[in-house]
């Protein structure tokens, strides 16, 4: 495996600083690589495939037929954050988190940054994942996002920006732990002499911090992950989470609200839940709130929740600061709010409802990315450079009808990280989404989810757009260059555990 | 423990049996098939017969040989009941409760599973077919260790216990009859009739201990060893008794005594059996009192899932 072809074009890559001059971190990988004998990469790689396979780690894909599950892509090399940058990451998140929640909180109250003028009330008012039905509700300990993924990336002139804040149910940690547990097996010296931080205490800080805002009524909080059934793309993530705390993985059906609490039904008759996190989207919580038609959801609890007889996690309506629109007003937030700097920059953002944005963005839309302000998982988007001549127009179209659906950013030269691509290394786009949970204390997990886009020059890491993951490591400090006693040769057999 | 959970996980006790009885009762044919006198025709009508689900194969396929019964009773994605079918519905019982099963019984279900489903499956099953079904047996008692030895015992691993002895005491009693089917009525010649006899104890791992207890094949010997037997742990009896413990576990009433209709079905059930005779049963006719014993585990069956998986109780405890 020879790093001397390896292209970094134009793009910043995580691990060479130039071609075949490793950065300090990546070196000591970049030597182990170059001395595996030929395919032993591969052979580790499928292993690695086979091992997730044996493991069950799947997703659901939608549109096909029942039982029709993939294992989701997973590249070997890791990415690499050393701690001083992470540090800054870990500064930022923290302040964009405590930001994002004093602002749901003063906007489902009494609304001072729109009355300050920081943001429009029409920002609001037509976000459609503004909730009424949450005004003038008081989440136990004033805390509306508990889990969030923030998605960063990294442009062509290194530096790092906040892509997406993800604060209804963010998706992906599981991954970050089962990766985490392939890796430690395929690349065992390296993984131990390179001192990653650990990220697998996650779900001990998860449960601590959903027994944190149980309701004060309740002694010892019973938890619950509530998770729309099998055939969700998520859902062994939802009963990863469940198992690795210990707690019940409930269905709506079987949770029943009797006399304003929420029970479970067991084989011992109704038993009381006080904390649920859960996993599917506001819309299907509750029949009697939202969709009337929602399956998934529970009648009734939605009147417990807000009476305090339970608690919901992520609180409803914290969608609105998902919003894409509302994003662009973040560093304006973080300074209303805390009198700070933003730590970490947004991608700059034209909202097409301003006048002077929307006819820039009509005039640069083979440039620019377009997104639909309320859309996830890579739908509802137009990437300029890759697009058609007709795709632009449908997209103009679209965004005259509708301008307050509709945001554009530049395109960003995302980072790239050594990817094994048909038996060679190339360069595949990446971003990053750390997990931050808000309890207690503000936890933010080393490293994070990398979701790397595998086809070649795609930029667009979705899972169910063709995308993969890869592990993410922290390092406190450039790993040495050698290890004794290393023979990094060794092949690993693997299997499941 | 949920309703919904524990319906799960009985039913994953029950179908991963049901898979390792369906690969035993083809080990029946596959055991005859090297023991027969050459010229004999290979039977394979009865042993669709055995599973009950004659009518239904007989809607899909002309002729009883070897192959079309292989492909019906283990690989038919439309036959509810062929292995394939089973450790997927286990499968999928397990998804949904992968919270509740331990990650060691997760992948050995799942890695089954992806080995019968696999493209090769078909081939092996056919040109290796005694090894092919005996991994099929092994991965049953594999899964049913691993159940043992890395699940708590609390209500779920009963709930998995209650499951799979349910299954088995059918099972078993359906092996048992598999000669009724074989011999069509008739009494077989004696060699034969040996023949026969053999192969069904072997595939209900019966043959060696019986012949240490009994020695020579006798009828009501075998009758009493396969249904009535103290301690020939797949007998009847034996999986009743380890039923019936199950469900007093979970509902915590003292045994020989009941409190809901579950408790006093599988109870009267197992002590018919605790006080039969082989030779009373022969008399009464083996085939209908194995077809009375079925229709009661039925009506047993029912009365678990009333009490604890369908009336979700609508009271608090």
């Amino acid at each position: 495996m020879r790093f001397q072809d390896y292209d970094c074009e134009t793009f910043y890559d995580e691990w060479m600083a130039a071609p075949g001059k490793p950065r300090p971190e990546a070196s000591l990988l970049v030597r182990m690589l170059e001395s595996l004998p030929a395919g032993e990469l591969q052979r580790r790689q499928l292993a690695a495939e086979r091992a997730f396979l044996v493991m069950g780690i799947t997703f659901a894909v939608y549109g096909h037929r029942d039982g029709a599950e993939k294992v989701w892509p997973f590249d070997l090399l890791p990415r690499l954050v050393i701690m001083d940058e992470w540090e800054r990451i870990d500064r930022g998140l923290r302040q964009r988190i405590q930001t994002l929640n004093l602002f749901l909180n003063d906007i489902y109250h009494t609304q001072r940054i729109v009355r300050d003028g920081i943001i429009p009330e029409e920002v609001i008012r037509t976000a459609k994942s503004f909730r009424p039905e949450c005004i003038g509700l008081r989440p136990p300990a004033g805390i509306w996002a508990h889990i969030t993924g923030t998605d960063l990336v990294r442009d062509r002139d290194g530096k790092m920006y906040v892509l997406e804040d993800n604060l209804r149910c963010p998706s992906g940690v599981s991954y970050v732990l089962e990766n985490r547990q392939v890796m430690k097996r395929t690349f065992p010296q390296v993984f131990q002499a390179s001192r990653v931080l650990p990220v697998d205490d996650y779900p001990s800080r998860l449960l601590d911090t959903l027994q944190f805002v149980a309701p004060m009524s309740a002694r010892n909080p019973r938890v619950a992950v509530l998770t729309p059934g099998v055939f969700n793309s998520a859902y062994f993530e939802h009963s990863f989470l469940a198992r690795q705390m210990g707690v019940e993985l409930v269905e709506g059906r079987d949770l029943h609200v009797d006399g304003g609490r929420v029970f479970m039904r067991t084989t011992r008759g109704l038993e009381r839940v006080d904390v649920i996190y859960r996993r599917i989207d506001d819309d299907f919580l509750d029949p009697r709130v939202f969709r009337p038609d929602s399956m998934l959801g529970v009648p009734g609890l939605m009147k417990a929740y807000m009476e305090g007889k339970v608690t919901l996690v992520n609180a409803p309506g914290t969608g609105v600061a998902d919003d894409k629109v509302v994003y662009a007003y973040v560093p304006k937030m973080i300074k209303y709010y805390l009198g700070e700097e933003p730590i970490l920059p947004n991608v700059p953002t034209y909202l097409c409802w301003e006048k002077k944005d929307l006819d820039y963005i009509l005039g640069h839309l083979d440039e620019l990315v377009v997104k639909a302000a309320n859309e996830s998982g890579g739908y509802g988007m137009l990437i300029g450079p890759h697009s058609t001549k007709e795709q632009q127009g449908e997209f103009a179209d679209k965004i005259k009808a509708a301008p307050r659906n509709y945001i554009a950013q530049p395109t960003l030269g995302l980072s790239r990280v050594p990817t094994l691509v048909d038996g060679k290394l190339e360069g595949r786009h990446v971003d990053l989404r750390p997990y931050i949970l808000y309890g207690r204390e503000i936890y933010v997990q080393p490293g994070g989810l990398t979701r790397v886009a595998l086809k070649k020059g795609s930029l667009v890491v979705n899972s169910s757009q063709g995308g993969g993951s890869k592990d993410t490591w922290v390092l406190p400090a450039p790993p040495p260059q050698a290890v004794d006693g290393l023979d990094v040769r060794t092949p690993i057999t693997m299997g499941a555990q | 423990m949920l309703s919904r959970s524990a319906d799960a996980i009985y039913w994953i006790g029950r179908y991963m049996e049901r898979a390792e009885s369906i690969a035993r009762f083809i080990d029946v044919n596959l055991n005859l098939a090297l023991d027969l006198p050459p010229g004999t025709q290979e039977q394979w009508k009865p042993l669709v017969g055995t599973t009950g689900d004659l009518y239904r194969f007989l809607e899909r396929f002309d002729t009883t040989t070897r192959e079309t019964v292989i492909e019906f009773l283990a690989f038919d994605v439309d036959n509810a009941n062929s292995i394939y079918s089973c450790l997927r519905g286990a499968r999928e019982n397990a998804r949904a409760v992968r919270d509740v099963i331990s990650s060691d019984m997760w992948e050995h279900l799942n890695a089954t599973y992806l080995q019968v489903s696999d493209e090769g499956a078909r081939g092996r099953a056919r040109h290796s077919s005694y090894q092919f079904f005996s991994e099929v047996k092994l991965a049953g008692r594999t899964f049913e260790g691993l159940t043992d030895d890395t699940m708590s015992h609390g209500e779920s691993w009963n709930f998995c216990r209650l499951g799979r002895m349910l299954e088995r005491s059918d099972k078993i009693a359906r092996i048992l009859d598999l000669k009724h089917f074989l011999s069509n009525g008739k009494t077989s010649s004696g060699a034969l009739d040996d023949i026969e006899w053999s192969a069904v104890l072997q595939s209900a791992s019966a043959l060696e201990l019986y012949r240490k207890r009994h020695g020579r094949l006798i009828k009501e010997r075998i009758v009493e060893f396969l249904l009535l037997d103290r301690e020939f742990p797949r007998s009847v009896h034996f999986c009743l008794v380890g039923a019936e413990e199950a469900l007093h576990e979970i509902t915590g009433t003292a045994i020989g005594t009941f409190r809901i209709p579950a408790e006093q079905r599988l109870g009267q059930l197992r002590s018919e059996l605790a006080f039969a005779r082989a030779e009373e049963i022969l008399e009464q006719g083996l085939h209908e009192t194995i077809d009375a014993i079925q229709l009661k585990l039925n009506l047993a069956g029912d009365a678990i899932t009333n009490a604890f998986f369908i009336a979700a109780p609508l009271y608090s405890a």
